[in-house]
């Protein structure tokens, strides 16, 4: 690596000090980066699994006691009089919830973000640009904003409804609003773009002619997709589902105002948490539990897709 | 083969492709063409880059539609039928090999598009990759093969699916000289091996020569000249096939009579002989152009009324023989060629008069 020209001259130790020299240099570099990674990743995090250890503060915060409520609280429910512990799956259905809501979210983004992407890869490049830049646009606004522009549509008074009624297809506005469907329509629509831009760019690389030599070969237009397009554009498709899977499943400005707080996510929990109940250590063992199963999952689908021999994603 | 009525492999009958809106405003990148193409033929469409032989062989894909016209596979229509519906493979010039899977996968693909029942698939691949010698890398991912071996991989998997016709795009342009010339031996076993049409497309003249039963020169869409190599060589009809294939001379001259494919032709140079006459006549008593091979001439100790004479301007060496440029008293550069026969065989030098004996009947009058 450092195979200077001067070191066949030159006797070892100073080699030795060039080589501490480009290592401090190095290391000077990545200071930054290093530090940031620092302060805005591990320190926040390592608080948050402190906190989720004490009890909670009896106006927020935390009062510095060792004690594993938090996490027993998660599973089991405290009887007020007698103290006594019984299982409880009210969290449990949340933390199901917001899988469910989170998977059919990634699904619905699948189905709409890969043929948009197909489409963008397959036009003349000078155009693809266009295209892609249309796709960020939603980007400009604030999610918040959006969300309330979503609401504006979903209402009872919006305009699907409104139109509904005019063409005469029903007689009554039909609840859109504060429902599931309404919770799934606003993460889609928020986090489409994370699903179209990786599928995009795997289906930018793959080389058409394998296309038109899987025709050749006489596969029809279903098998080569099948056995073509989509195994050779899965780094972008694994790409895509983590991205809005992970974020939908903690997403809470969503389902607070599409879903009216009835469908309560695991976003909403914690946020809930940190806010009006004043447990922080709760919210933080909510948090973190989140965190290890979303990890689990995702070391599991790299050891399968490892196994698979699947090109390694980067 | 039997003297053969039989129907055309590939019959292809006054067909366009022009892209773009029409004639005038768009690319004519096949103009008219008619070809038949002969059951188990190794058939050469040779060209420069833009003559229209790949487009041609995309036509008889199916990957592209033709524009008018029609193309006829063993005397059945091909119009609208997707590249999927055609007994037709293709070899590709960067041979597309499906790079998420094995050599033995990827020549299995065909034949399990084809619904083909599994022990025959297994029983077909072992026996195509015997074919291309490649038994021993069955398993491997074809990112781990070199050129040659992905070369091989290729075929076999055009193979595997027992096509009626094989097409060839200038499989063995991205190959090394020597493992060229190697391929090219084996893709002649091959096609004596399976009796399949092999359609090869090419731009190199020499890979033409050597490998086909038939060529057909392209150029601007058109084709022509088709005919066995020799044909091409000896007697190109026209300038262009002339230049293309091989060093050539072209001397002016004058037709003074005609008979049949013949015509004694008289060189403005002096030489006056009998030379092969094309199709397309040219008048008595017209300047023409003249072919005449280098290797086809020779030098002679005296002068004479039969030899050309000139002072040599040129020698170079290339190994197995000599060039020489002579320049002529008319003006006309004339290249003559010698096998290199060991030392002391022809003690010419750079400014030396020299005289020129053409051989018997290798005059060929060109059209333009």
């Amino acid at each position: 690596m450092s195979d200077q020209p001067s070191a066949n001259i030159q006797p070892s130790s100073s080699v030795v000090a060039e080589e501490k020299r480009l290592r401090n240099t190095r290391l000077g570099l990545l200071a930054p980066g290093i530090l940031t990674i620092f302060c805005i990743g591990i320190m926040p995090l390592s608080i948050v699994l402190v906190y989720s250890f004490l009890e909670p503060g009896d106006f927020g915060g935390v009062s510095w006691v060792l004690s594993f409520d938090a996490y027993v609280q998660l599973l089991f429910e405290e009887d007020i009089f007698d103290e006594t512990l019984s299982f409880t799956t009210d969290y449990l259905q949340i933390f199901l919830r917001s899988v469910g809501l989170g998977l059919f979210t990634t699904i619905a983004c699948l189905l709409v973000g890969f043929p948009t992407a197909y489409f963008i890869a397959t036009q003349p490049p000078a155009r693809r640009n266009a295209w892609l830049f249309l796709i960020t646009i939603p980007f400009w606004t604030n999610l918040l904003i959006r969300t309330y522009a979503m609401l504006l549509i979903l209402r009872d008074q919006g305009i699907i409804n409104l139109a509904l009624i005019e063409i005469g297809l029903i007689d009554r506005a039909i609840p859109i609003l504060y429902t599931d469907f309404a919770v799934c329509l606003g993460l889609v629509y928020a986090y489409l773009p994370f699903m179209v831009l990786p599928i995009y760019a795997s289906l930018e690389k793959l080389d058409f002619r394998l296309v038109e030599a899987s025709y050749d070969l006489y596969a029809t237009r279903f098998k080569v997709l099948k056995r073509i397009i989509i195994p050779l554009a899965k780094p972008g498709i694994a790409a895509g589902c983590i991205l809005v899977l992970i974020p939908s499943l903690g997403a809470f400005i969503t389902p607070a105002l599409l879903g009216g707080g009835k469908s309560l996510m695991i976003g909403n929990l914690i946020e809930l948490q940190f806010g009006q109940a004043r447990n922080w250590p709760f919210g933080s063992a909510i948090a973190l539990v989140l965190m290890v199963l979303v990890m689990l999952s995702l070391m599991t689908y790299l050891r399968y897709g490892a196994r698979k021999g699947a090109p390694a994603h980067g | 083969m039997s003297t053969q009525t039989a129907t055309a492999a590939i019959d292809i009958r006054e067909t366009s492709k022009i892209y773009g809106r029409n004639r005038e405003t768009g690319v004519v990148a096949l103009d008219q063409v008619s070809l038949a193409i002969r059951d188990n033929e190794f058939f050469t469409l040779l060209g420069p880059s833009g003559c229209g032989k790949t487009t041609l062989l995309r036509l008889i894909a199916g990957f592209e539609q033709p524009t008018h016209g029609e193309i006829l596979l063993f005397g059945e229509h091909l119009e609208g039928l997707p590249p999927y519906k055609r007994p037709v493979n293709t070899v590709f010039q960067h041979y597309a090999l499906f790079p998420h899977m094995t050599v033995a996968e990827n020549i299995s693909f065909g034949l399990e598009m084809l619904d083909t029942p599994n022990t025959q698939i297994s029983s077909t691949v072992k026996e195509v990759l015997g074919l291309v010698q490649m038994e021993h890398l069955a398993n491997r991912k074809t990112d781990q093969l070199s050129g040659g071996q992905q070369q091989r991989v290729a075929l076999a998997r055009a193979l595997a699916p027992k096509p009626k016709v094989l097409l060839l795009d200038e499989p063995l342009s991205a190959l090394d000289f020597k493992l060229r010339k190697e391929m090219q031996v084996e893709l002649k076993r091959l096609q004596n091996e399976t009796g399949i049409t092999f359609i090869f497309v090419t731009h190199d003249q020499e890979e033409a020569l050597t490998m086909s039963d038939r060529v057909a020169v392209m150029r601007d869409g058109l084709i022509l000249q088709v005919g066995n190599p020799r044909e091409i060589y000896d007697r190109p009809a026209k300038r262009f096939v002339a230049d293309f294939i091989g060093d050539i001379n072209i001397l002016k001259g004058r037709i003074l009579s005609k008979n049949g494919a013949q015509a004694t032709v008289k060189l403005n140079a002096g030489y006056q002989g009998t030379a092969g006459l094309p199709a397309e006549t040219d008048s008595l008593g017209d300047e023409v152009s003249i072919a005449i091979r280098p290797e086809q001439l020779s030098f002679v100790s005296g002068a004479g009324p039969e030899h050309l004479s000139g002072s040599i301007q040129h020698i170079s060496y290339f190994g197995s023989g000599f060039d020489y440029e002579i320049v002529m008293p008319t003006g006309e550069t004339i290249m003559l060629q010698l096998q290199n026969r060991g030392a002391g065989d022809h003690a010419y030098t750079v400014g030396d008069r020299a005289h020129i004996a053409i051989s018997e009947n290798s005059m060929q009058i060109l059209a333009d």
